[in-house]
């Protein structure tokens, strides 16, 4: 009578607990791998089944002999034990059967991997540069050819932070998706500007490290339309956790007219580096420039986050020569996070960025960078 | 040699009755040469990084409770993932073990103590030191590395001092595990008493034997992959660096060559304590001794040719990726031969259920587990899904939580009574097992879904497909570590108050340590070499 109402209370105390718990969550749960978007993933996925399977019935297999031991064989039954301590026949059974299991394993799997690495004859070929913390889009090959842009984290810090309802693809939308036709062979090069980043996209049965120095492939054919969501997968400093990936697929012709507007788009937008920029221009510029690329380290307030992330308000190198900022700037400052920002901004953003950090904060030296002293100093 | 000498521990003419050398209070403990203090103190060491690498554990399980960041910043929370991995490995479970060792194995081979007894001394006290490196690291300028605990280049170069403390702690770890490793080596080849052939030492001595070879072999591999990236950071060298020649993933190589060996120096001694602990509480001899012994050779030789299954996504060529997972496959057989001898060993034995036989069979059954889960991600193409996963995660928790610290729990259990003649409280024990059993898989079996839905490991931060499991996950973790403090008590209890223990608690035992020796064992045993049939 007693132990049940202590029962019952515990039941209750839990009750609210798990209701405190989950009270506006979601739910959502998730027990297997996404759904396959390419017959790569969907091999990989149907592989996974295959063996875990297997794995399942071996592991019932052994565990229900030792179960089966637990019940029947205990002392306080008064079971006798045996003295046996060895049976060389059924030790070489033991050792050969799981050597044949594992063949049976590695015949089906030594063909899905020679498929994923297989990335001759693409229809179009893409290179992905992670940078600390963002992607990098270039099309280098194939319809679309010369469209280059980077794609950054698209949900607000105020959802980040808890001051906001946090929306369906928290943490999972970018600014620039990632745009291929449907069906088409798509073969990725990646490679990284400052630290190792990985690419990732589940709904292909692909991952790919992004190797500072390196160029390494990986390819992935779309079965269908969509929106495909991921993130980064190696730990590439603070914000690794907010470097999503998003691939749209469309259609063919939807691809054609999006690649054909988009060139359209860069050309019009392309900045004119022989031009001279007026203060007020290269300001404007320049703070969308940093909002965009500096900001995740110097902070909107330019005071960074010191040792590893200094403050550029009242810095030393932002006061002093403008010569050599710009080298800063262009090529990186060895050993530290501060990378080359050359390959990655063209003369007139940098021009831009710089004079904003020039004449921002509490640092007014009232000096323009012109795109022409950025080529200057390129090499 | 000289150090088989019977007598050679009591070095300071005192007489055999003056139990504890020259000095007492702290002095005693730092300038001890005896096996059982130092064993006793590699333990209480490890207790002690465990915990506070339990409490950076639950750090990161607060902030990954529900979406968004509530508690840390994501740099502080790289940081508790990076010391967490740090700490665990090289603070917790690697030194319990040496403790389990230099307790055990001079009893279980008839030796009156280690080879080299101050060599002993000071393995034991480097410890400290690097302990105390890795926590210093985070109150330094940048704070402690947020590399994660594989200290991928060339993210390491991006760190503050705390790097370079970090750097120093693992030279000294590895010169700890080294030194420590001789003395293993030494003490089993020389010091066995007379009859004590190696094919009748107890499995706990030859895992460990092997063990010692591998922290031998591996340990100057990693001590030369961190000063690689030391010299990368400060002398302008560029082993990792490609702008000079160098290549990131070469690092990756390096530290895999150490870091897959590591993984057996960790679990071969647990699956030597399991082998302790299951014959006797089966009340019947270890079942295939012979095997095990070959399997374990096995498993030591296999874990130097499959380093690069960590990396499968660095872009191999076809050929590295189906070596790695051919060798990577084979190691599934050895270990079965193991996971098979162990359940033959209580296969008609008269079996009871004390609290070191349940957490032999929890290791048995989780270890199990975390074996097929690698099984699954030595395959190449599931791996390139998985990689980097929470899959992974659930996986290693799985090897080292269920199968190294059970194992290490079931020895504390077992061996308890023998050190301190006086008997745990099996109720709480059972309490203690049980918890430990429910809120592991709370933690770490949910990690398996959100691997595969494809969660990254090492985020502050989550998309909200996420959210259930993860809270599931961490309600899991606090009441893991609440059960750790009940162990703690149960100990500590024990000691102070324990029920004074029979001559032989566990019918089952019969190395010498149980045959030979009085409950509790006296300072100073096998002066004199024990008789052996």
């Amino acid at each position: 009578m007693k132990s049940s109402k202590l029962a019952r209370t515990i039941a209750a105390g839990w009750a609210a607990i798990l209701g405190l718990v989950f009270s506006g969550t979601a739910l959502a749960i998730e027990w297997n791998m996404r759904p396959a978007g390419s017959k790569l993933a969907d091999d990989i996925h149907n592989l996974h089944e295959y063996v875990m399977i297997l794995c399942t019935v071996i592991f019932v297999g052994v565990f229900s002999f030792m179960f089966y031991a637990i019940y029947a064989h205990r002392k306080s039954k008064g079971h006798a034990a045996a003295q046996f301590h060895e049976n060389t026949t059924v030790e070489i059974l033991w050792t050969v059967i799981p050597a044949l299991i594992l063949v049976l394993i590695a015949l089906p799997t030594t063909r899905t991997v020679i498929a994923q690495k297989d990335t001759s004859n693409p229809d179009l070929t893409i290179k992905v540069t992670g940078y600390q913390w963002k992607w990098g889009y270039d099309y280098v090959k194939g319809e679309g050819e010369g469209i280059s842009f980077i794609s950054t984290l698209a949900t607000p810090r105020d959802q980040i932070e808890g001051r906001a309802p946090k929306g369906e693809n928290y943490l999972l939308e970018v600014d620039n998706e990632l745009v291929v036709p449907v069906g088409k062979k798509i073969r990725i090069l990646t490679t990284a500007a400052d630290v190792i980043h990985s690419w990732w996209v589940p709904a292909f049965g692909a991952k790919q490290d992004a190797i500072p120095g390196f160029i390494r492939d990986i390819w992935f054919r779309a079965e269908k339309t969509g929106t495909f969501r991921s993130q980064c997968v190696e730990l590439c400093g603070k914000e690794h956790g907010f470097m999503p990936i998003v691939v749209r697929v469309v259609s063919e012709d939807e691809y054609k007219k999006w690649a054909g507007d988009k060139l359209k788009l860069m050309a019009a937008a392309a900045d004119d580096p022989n031009k001279t920029y007026t203060m007020d221009e290269l300001k404007k510029r320049g703070e969308q420039v940093y909002g965009k690329i500096c900001v995740a380290c110097h902070q909107a307030n330019g005071k960074g986050t010191p040792p590893a992330f200094p403050p550029l308000d009242g810095s030393k190198t932002v006061l002093g020569p403008k010569e050599e900022q710009i080298k800063t700037v262009l090529f990186g400052r060895k050993n530290t996070a501060m990378v080359a920002f050359g390959p990655q901004l063209n003369d007139v953003e940098l021009a831009a960025v710089i004079t904003y950090t020039r004449n921002h904060w509490s640092n007014h030296t009232g000096e323009a960078v012109q795109p022409a002293d950025i080529k200057a100093l390129r090499k | 040699m000289s150090a088989v000498l019977p007598g050679h521990g009591d070095t300071h003419g005192h007489d055999h009755h003056d139990h504890h050398g020259g000095y007492s209070g702290v002095m005693r403990w730092i300038t001890t040469t005896n096996h059982k203090d130092i064993g006793t103190l590699y333990l209480w060491f490890s207790f002690t990084m465990f915990m506070v690498g339990g409490v950076m554990a639950l750090a990161i399980r607060l902030e990954l409770f529900q979406p968004g960041l509530q508690f840390f910043n994501p740099d502080l929370f790289n940081q508790f993932t990076t010391m967490h991995g740090l700490i665990m490995v090289f603070g917790a479970i690697m030194p319990a073990f040496v403790g389990f060792a230099n307790w055990q194995i001079p009893m279980m081979i008839g030796a009156p103590d280690m080879a080299f007894a101050r060599l002993n001394n000071w393995s034991f006290w480097l410890l400290p030191f690097a302990g105390s490196l890795l926590i210093i690291s985070f109150f330094t300028p940048g704070g402690a590395p947020g590399v994660g605990w594989t200290m991928y280049a060339p993210l390491t170069v991006q760190m503050g001092v705390g790097m370079d403390l970090t750097i120093f702690a693992v030279h000294l770890l590895g010169m700890s595990s080294i030194l420590g490793s001789i003395n293993i080596i030494t003490t089993i080849l020389n010091m066995r008493a007379p009859g004590m052939t190696l094919m009748r030492m107890p499995l706990f001595c030859w895992t460990w034997l092997i063990t010692a070879y591998l922290l031998v072999a591996a340990m100057p591999v990693l001590a030369g992959a961190v000063t690689m990236s030391l010299t990368d950071r400060h002398f302008g060298t560029s082993f990792f660096n490609a702008a000079g020649g160098g290549d990131p993933v070469l690092y990756q190589h390096i530290f895999w060559f150490f870091g897959h060996p590591e993984v057996y120096i960790i679990a071969l001694p647990a699956f030597g304590v399991v082998s302790q602990v299951i014959p006797a509480f089966s009340r019947k001899p270890l079942f295939g001794y012979a095997s095990m012994v070959y399997a374990t050779s096995a498993i030591a030789i296999l874990s130097f040719i499959v380093w690069a299954h960590h990396m499968y996504t660095v872009g191999m060529p076809v050929t590295g990726q189906l070596f790695f997972m051919y060798a990577t496959t084979l190691i599934a057989v050895p270990t079965g031969v193991k996971v098979f001898n162990w359940v033959a060993t209580m296969w008609k034995g008269s079996l009871s259920f004390e609290t070191p036989m349940l957490f032999a069979i929890g290791f048995l059954f989780l270890f199990t587990l975390g074996g097929f889960t690698g099984l699954v991600l030595s395959l190449v193409p599931i791996d390139i899904q998985l990689h980097d996963t929470y899959y992974v995660v659930a996986h290693f928790h799985y090897v080292m939580v269920a199968g190294a610290l059970f194992a290490a729990f079931a020895g504390v259990y077992f061996w308890l009574p023998k050190w301190t003649g006086r008997m745990y409280d099996e109720t709480l024990g059972k309490w203690h097992f049980w918890l430990t059993m429910i809120f592991f898989n709370m933690i770490f079996f949910v990690q398996h879904f959100l691997g595969l839905a494809g969660m990254p490991r090492r985020i502050p931060d989550y998309p909200l497909i996420f959210e259930t499991w993860n809270k599931i996950s961490s309600i899991g973790a606090f009441g893991f570590g609440l059960t750790q403090l009940l162990f703690l008590y149960i100990v500590l209890k024990a000691i102070r108050s324990g029920d004074k223990a029979p001559e032989k608690p566990w019918e089952g035992a019969d190395s010498l340590e149980w045959t030979h020796l009085p409950t509790p064992v006296p300072y100073h045993s096998f002066e004199q070499p024990p008789v052996l049939k």
